[in-house]
């Protein structure tokens, strides 16, 4: 019998499959290693995101202020590289350590004083958005010939398919993140918080420094994610990124994570923001359609997604009144 | 040898003492049942122990030792484990994650699921229990999810083991399946403090029962040698004695033509098929341990629980209500049992407290004129007596006793037919209680019947007409007229 907990995750690779195949009968040149290589490359800060967000999701909360910390790391790196001058390697570890802080900090909020994830993470949203403005609200060229070497930095497969610096830091992330949810203490919390927070505390389970670490997760990853769109765009730019926590989410839910908690998987989640990228390809490919109809195509998959997930559930309750 | 002891604990809430100086003593490979009934302390007592609270005073020994709990986590850890009602496990994860959240063994710093699974299934083993532990928890039934907490408690190590209700949502076989562990637990010299109101169970199981009392301790028994009436003259507070009689003067309205006529009526989950009859004019009590089925008659009736098979008449008619709204279209009424969950509505006035039901009755499309409001308020208020300044203070400020008259005055608004009294004088004070008695009787006299349940045998007999009383979710007796006496009540509870 096919395991039903992975049913969502069979529903979104099948549909994956099916767009990618549909693209490669309609266009030329659409089934290539090429355009796979390119759907890493260019989503691998999306993808890096909505990871985070997975696991704040899979925890029962939600993080709105993502999008806004890359920005403001982005303008950070702006700054600090392209105007004060320091070595990235420098700056990296400062902005990474910052956006974990950020999170950890909501985090905090939330468990300590009981607050709704939604207001605290919003109100960062609007902190970081507002800071990176503070900053610049100008964009800031990044030039330093680290940023060159980054860019260089890479290998091409078969089929002309450029595998670079972002597409193996979204490697690491993922295999990494894989760890975290199903090989360690912390994985099990987070799923647990999700389950039932009641529970999960009864049984032994560390809340606040759970919660806290999860933030912080959240927080750290967007800032690398901000870094990988700065390798992206060689810039900094306060109105970076804006609604792309949304886009996050939606990846989350197309990836098979309830949005009430307790159930998703980080490869869902990367299946998500492929298939997001794979519908803009589609459209560029064709050309004549309007970019916009990506968003409306994505609107019908999440209608679409949460209605199976009702499904689903509903599905699994009633075998649960019948044994 | 006495494993866990507790002396003395103490445990004060803002105006109420909930545990008053209890001690509490199990000892090993013995089942220990803890009874009593609501506001007993019992949950108090079982948090302390449990380290969920802590007490205000009194001191606790384990093994011996003296013992501070300052969370369940540390409780768990020193070997004192709790297994409650709602099985506080986690459905999404799997049985073997559930078993070994938190302590789960690793391989080079990553959790080895390969011996998760071994040891869960070798552990499940001694529950007889052979199923797939990598499942969701989720999809085996609550029976299995209770076993396996208790498999969790007793893998970590527990000398001490608290099943709070744990049998509350079995069926007769899974309740003798647990008994089977519970007793291989015992006589590995397991402690078990057994909370339940089932008096079946406790005289299946337990070798010893604590009674507690209004957050006193009323002494502890040997099961064997406590007879089933004297133990619920311990509950409820009340010895048996001689006959009482009182020459209860009782008039003629008992013989009114039926309202409301029950015919084997069953509420899947909750209630057993009961058949009962409320006349016009008459009180009728509801008797019975927490647990019997009090409530959930009152539920059935309002429309609040869907009746699963039988006939509820209502003025001569089949009627089966869906929801409550129905009821009170059909002239019925009900107080619920928890006053503060799902009758007051706080931060709202007195004034329009009372008028909800009226309004609802009304259709929300035509409003009330605030005068009207203000007019059915004052009334209510000078007939009811509630102690108020003006009908517009909030009825959180209340207290207990006059939130109760407004919540009467509230469906008293709508004139019902038959109205329902689930528990109306918990939580009141002593004054307003002989108020809230009065107004019933008052009530009676206008051709309104009630329905009304009560753990206060003192009460039931005042003012009830009729007494049907329950036991594991049916009527098991129905008292009429002269028969009414506090014993007659106490003896068809405790009948096995």
């Amino acid at each position: 019998m096919m395991n039903s907990r992975f049913t969502s995750l069979y529903v979104t690779g099948g549909l994956f499959v099916l767009l990618f195949l549909a693209g490669s009968l309609q266009f030329d040149h659409f089934g290539s290693t090429r355009v796979v290589a390119n759907l890493f490359t260019d989503n691998a800060f999306l993808a890096i995101t909505a990871i985070g967000m997975t696991f704040v999701i899979i925890s029962g909360g939600i993080d709105l202020s993502v999008g806004a910390v890359i920005a403001l790391t982005g303008v950070a790196c702006g700054v600090l590289i392209g105007q004060a001058g320091l070595h990235p390697l420098v700056v990296f570890p400062l902005v990474l350590i910052g956006g974990g802080l950020f999170g950890a900090t909501m985090g905090a909020l939330i468990h300590y004083y009981k607050l709704q994830p939604f207001i605290v993470t919003l109100a960062g949203m609007f902190l970081a958005r507002g800071l990176a403005t503070i900053l610049s609200d100008k964009s800031v060229p990044i030039d330093h010939s680290f940023y060159d070497a980054v860019a260089d930095f890479g290998a091409f497969l078969p089929g002309d398919a450029w595998v670079g610096a972002s597409t193996l830091i979204l490697a690491l992330v993922v295999a990494g993140a894989v760890v975290l949810a199903h090989y360690s203490r912390l994985g099990g919390y987070i799923y647990a918080l999700g389950g039932n927070a009641q529970s999960a505390q009864l049984m032994g389970v560390p809340v606040a420094r759970t919660t806290i670490s999860i933030y912080a997760i959240s927080g750290f990853l967007s800032a690398l994610a901000g870094i990988v769109y700065s390798f992206y765009t060689f810039s900094g730019y306060s109105l970076a990124a804006v609604g792309m926590e949304l886009d996050a989410i939606a990846a989350v839910v197309i990836g098979g994570t309830l949005l009430t908690g307790g159930s998703g998987y980080v490869i869902g989640t990367l299946i998500g923001v492929l298939i997001m990228g794979i519908i803009q390809t589609y459209i560029s490919f064709d050309g004549t359609l309007n970019s916009w109809w990506t968003k409306i195509v994505i609107g019908l998959l999440l209608f679409a997604f949460i209605a199976m997930q009702r499904l689903l559930t509903a599905r699994a309750s009633k075998e649960m009144a019948h044994a | 040898m006495s494993l866990l002891k507790l002396n003395n604990i103490e445990k004060r809430y803002p105006g109420v003492k909930a545990l008053d100086g209890v001690d509490f003593q199990l000892r090993e490979g013995e089942v220990h049942a803890l009874l009593g009934e609501n506001g007993a302390g019992k949950s108090t007592l079982v948090k302390v122990m449990t380290g969920a609270l802590q007490g205000d005073g009194g001191s606790m020994t384990y093994r011996g030792e003296p013992l501070r709990l300052k969370s369940t986590a540390q409780a768990q850890s020193v070997g004192i484990s709790t297994v409650y009602q709602e099985v506080n496990l986690l459905p999404n994860l799997s049985v073997a994650q559930n078993l070994y959240l938190g302590r789960e063994p690793k391989k080079f710093g990553l959790i080895d699921w390969k011996r998760i699974r071994e040891q869960s299934r070798e552990v499940l083993k001694r529950f007889a229990l052979d199923i797939d532990v990598t499942q969701p928890l989720s999809s085996y039934s609550v029976a299995i999810q209770q076993l396996v907490a208790i498999a969790r408690g007793v893998d970590m190590s527990a000398k001490v083991l608290v099943l709070d209700e744990p049998t509350a949502s079995l069926d007769s076989d899974e309740v003798e399946q647990l008994f089977g562990v519970m007793r291989e637990l015992r006589d590995q010299g397991i402690g078990i403090v057994f909370i339940t109101h089932f008096l079946d169970q406790v005289y299946a199981v337990s070798d010893r029962i604590t009674v507690l009392r209004s957050g006193c301790l009323v002494g502890e028994f040997e099961t064997a040698k406590l007879p089933r009436e004297e133990l619920v003259g311990h509950m409820l507070g009340k010895e048996l004695q001689a006959q009482a009689h009182r020459a209860q003067e009782r008039d003629e309205r008992a013989t009114g033509e039926p309202l409301l006529e029950m015919d084997q009526v069953a509420v899947r989950g909750s209630l057993q098929p009961t058949s009962m009859t409320v006349r016009r004019g008459e009180a009728v009590g509801l008797a019975g341990l927490l647990g019997s089925g009090r409530s959930e008659v009152c539920r059935a009736v309002f429309g609040v629980d869907k009746k699963s098979s039988g006939k509820l008449k209502f003025s001569g008619r089949e009627r089966s209500f869906r929801k409550p709204a129905e009821a009170i279209e059909a002239g019925l009424a009900l107080c619920p049992e928890d006053r503060k969950a799902s009758g007051i509505v706080g931060p709202l006035s007195i004034r329009e407290n009372i008028a909800l039901a009226v309004q609802a009755r009304r259709g929300w499309w035509r409003p009330m004129s605030r005068a009207e409001q203000q007019e059915l308020a004052d009334r209510f208020i000078a007939e009811l007596q509630i102690a108020t300044p003006d009908a517009d203070k909030p009825i959180e400020q209340l207290s207990g006793g006059n939130q109760q008259k407004v919540i009467l005055a509230r469906w008293l608004a709508t004139n019902p037919e038959l109205l329902v009294l689930d528990e109306p004088t918990r939580g009141v004070d002593i004054g307003a209680h002989a108020e809230i008695l009065k107004l019933i009787k008052k009530l009676c006299g206008e051709g309104m019947s009630l329905l009304v349940t009560s753990s206060e045998l003192e009460e039931l007999v005042a003012f009830s007409d009729r007494v049907a009383v329950m036991r594991d979710r049916k009527k098991v007796a129905e008292i009429e007229g002269e028969d009414i006496s506090e014993n007659n009540i106490m003896q068809a509870i405790a009948e096995a």
